[in-house]
């Protein structure tokens, strides 16, 4: 955004140098205002935004995601998620009231309780990304589902990959 | 009519919720036959119970892999006493024959009287009899049937027994508990969120177990009589694995205070946990040794998951499993003798029994290559463990520790999982 603003305003002290007749009135343009540029819109308009509320602001962008998938056996927040994880520990602390759910998920191969903490360790290691992002820990638990509540029923490799993760929930 | 009675049996005891479903069967699989030849006659006047008698006590004799049935239809006419045994129906063919009658008692109440006989030499191995109402036939039954097990054997019978098993329709969740054959399924607790390690106390009257009612793994403890829950374990994090003392008043849990999955001990009826292992990694799955002594547990603090020991007062930790990249779910057996895990054998998940003297596995090989939680038979006997077959969980048998009697537990269209045997009944 910054980017944008410097070449404008040089674009524009240039044309207010350079443009300004001597003798002659000069003829402004009142389809636009100082501020805005013309696109049509009524000019002397200043279009209202309403601050989304914390729920829809969940809704919207990075916030929206809220999975973080790991390989096989491992337990390593990768670092495609980073900006995911800064997203949602950014959202944490600006809404120090709200409850942070990390729930660990893992395939369905192998004992239901073994799974239980793999799924844990995957949880815990959302939550600790998080805490190093400085979420405070009351704010946030960690718990598993093991591979009690798959994303996919499916027997096969994608089912499985797509069962190995942890959720982010902000419940009510 | 069956369903009826179960109504009424449920409604006399103010038991559990009976559920009406398919009621499962024991079905062999392999086996089937034990080296005891033995006969049961029909016993004149078990007519006037609805599930009978014989049949059940066959049926029992047939699933303990001790006993052998041989045929008595032809029999007739059909003795009672033992005066009344012709041997020479029995020379070689049945070393053990098991006669008796029913016959009305006060109260509209039935007496079952039953004869044990030793063929070879004509001697009576015993004699007893039971009172009952005709509801408690099936019951019955099993105490017969434990009776002459035990008679003949020396060891107690396992078929006065319950199971505890979670059975998931759609995306419903039932906890059950029947009777070890199946029969008899009654709904304990129904939930719209998993459940899972049912545990039984020591003395059979509750069920310790994780539920996700509360969307989290917590430990509740139910009292199956009387329908009273106790959620006694609530920490923060995950709460799972629930594992009985042996004098019913401690709960080994797993609970996740630390980040990673940690042994804790609980009072049963609730209170503050006491941590009792620390590792970098997961240790979970504890169950006590029988004199309550020590607790094995799986813990993946070598690398992948092993099967370790501590005493249950915490302390030094012992490696128990070495073979395999994947020991998990121990249980051992009520005689201390044996441990009973899961072990992924090249993809394959397979019960195993390892000889806690000897250090070596028993030969035990199951048919099926999904398994999952084993646990014994009070008499350490037999092993109960879940299975998966065609991606829908049923529940198996195999006798211990020679593993040649193998059976199916199967009920039509329903995905079940998570058996537990539980203690001897009264």
């Amino acid at each position: 955004m910054k980017r944008y603003v410097l070449p404008l305003l040089v674009a524009a002290m240039l044309a207010a140098c350079s443009s300004t007749p001597k003798n002659n009135v000069p003829i402004k343009d009142a389809t636009t205002t100082s501020q805005g540029n013309n696109n049509g819109a009524d000019a002397d308009r200043i279009p209202p935004v309403v601050a989304p509320t914390a729920d829809e602001e969940l809704m919207q962008g990075v916030l929206a995601k809220r999975s973080v998938y790991f390989d096989l056996d491992s337990f390593v927040v990768k670092d495609e998620y980073r900006s995911l994880v800064e997203a949602h520990a950014n959202f944490m602390k600006r809404h120090g009231d709200r409850r942070v759910v990390i729930e660990g998920n893992t395939d369905e191969r192998g004992s239901r309780e073994y799974n239980l903490a793999l799924g844990q360790k995957r949880s815990e290691a959302v939550r600790r990304a998080l805490a190093t992002l400085g979420v405070p820990d009351r704010q946030v638990e960690a718990i598993s589902y093991g591979e009690e509540r798959p994303k996919a029923t499916g027997h096969d490799e994608t089912a499985w990959a797509e069962n190995r993760r942890a959720d982010i929930t902000y419940p009510k | 009519m069956m369903r009826n009675l179960i109504k009424f049996f449920a409604a006399t005891l103010a038991l559990v919720h009976f559920a009406a479903h398919a009621q499962m069967t024991v079905v062999p699989v392999v086996g089937g036959n034990g080296t005891i030849p033995i006969a049961v006659t029909n016993f004149p006047g078990e007519s006037a119970l609805p599930a009978g008698l014989t049949q059940v006590i066959r049926n029992d004799l047939d699933h303990s892999g001790a006993f052998k049935i041989v045929d008595a239809s032809a029999v007739s006419p059909v003795p009672t006493e033992v005066g009344q045994v012709n041997f020479n129906d029995w020379k070689g063919r049945a070393p053990w024959l098991a006669i008796g009658s029913v016959a009305p008692a006060a109260g509209g109440r039935l007496t079952a009287r039953v004869h044990l006989v030793n063929t070879a030499d004509g001697s009576e191995k015993g004699a007893f009899a039971f009172t009952l109402a005709p509801n408690l036939s099936r019951v019955t039954a099993h105490k017969i049937a434990d009776e002459i097990y035990e008679r003949i054997t020396g060891i107690k019978g396992f078929f006065n027994t319950k199971i505890a098993y979670v059975k998931k329709s759609g995306s419903r969740y039932d906890l059950i508990v029947a009777d070890y054959d199946g029969q008899n399924e009654q709904s304990a607790l129904t939930s719209r969120e998993p459940i899972i390690s049912p545990e039984w106390s020591p003395d059979g009257s509750k069920l310790a177990y994780v539920s996700f009612e509360q969307r989290k793994p917590q430990v509740w403890v139910h009292e199956i009589y009387t329908s009273r829950r106790t959620l006694v374990s609530n920490s923060k994090g995950s709460n799972s694995a629930p594992a009985w003392s042996p004098d019913g008043r401690t709960l080994a849990v797993t609970l996740t205070l630390s980040g990673q999955s940690q042994l804790y001990t609980i009072p049963a009826a609730g209170g503050e946990p006491r941590r009792l292992t620390s590792s970098g990694g997961i240790d979970t799955e504890p169950v006590y040794s029988p004199d309550g002594a020590s607790i094995y547990f799986t813990s993946d603090r070598g690398g992948g998951p092993q099967i370790y020991r501590i005493s249950s007062s915490g302390g030094e930790v012992k490696r128990v499993t070495f073979n395999g990249s994947y020991n998990v779910s121990p249980k051992v057996s009520p005689d201390g003798k044996y441990l009973v895990y899961v072990a992924r054998e090249s993809g394959l998940f397979k019960v195993r029994l390892l000889n806690l003297s000897s250090g070596l596995l028993e030969p035990l090989s199951t048919d099926t290559d999904k398994d999952e939680s084993p646990s014994f038979a009070p008499n350490s006997k037999m092993i109960l463990y879940a299975t998966s077959v065609g991606g829908r969980g049923e529940l198996a048998m195999i006798s211990a520790p020679d593993g040649q009697i193998k059976q199916r537990l199967t009920v039509g269209g329903a995905d079940i999982r998570e058996p537990a045997w539980g203690p001897q009944g009264k």
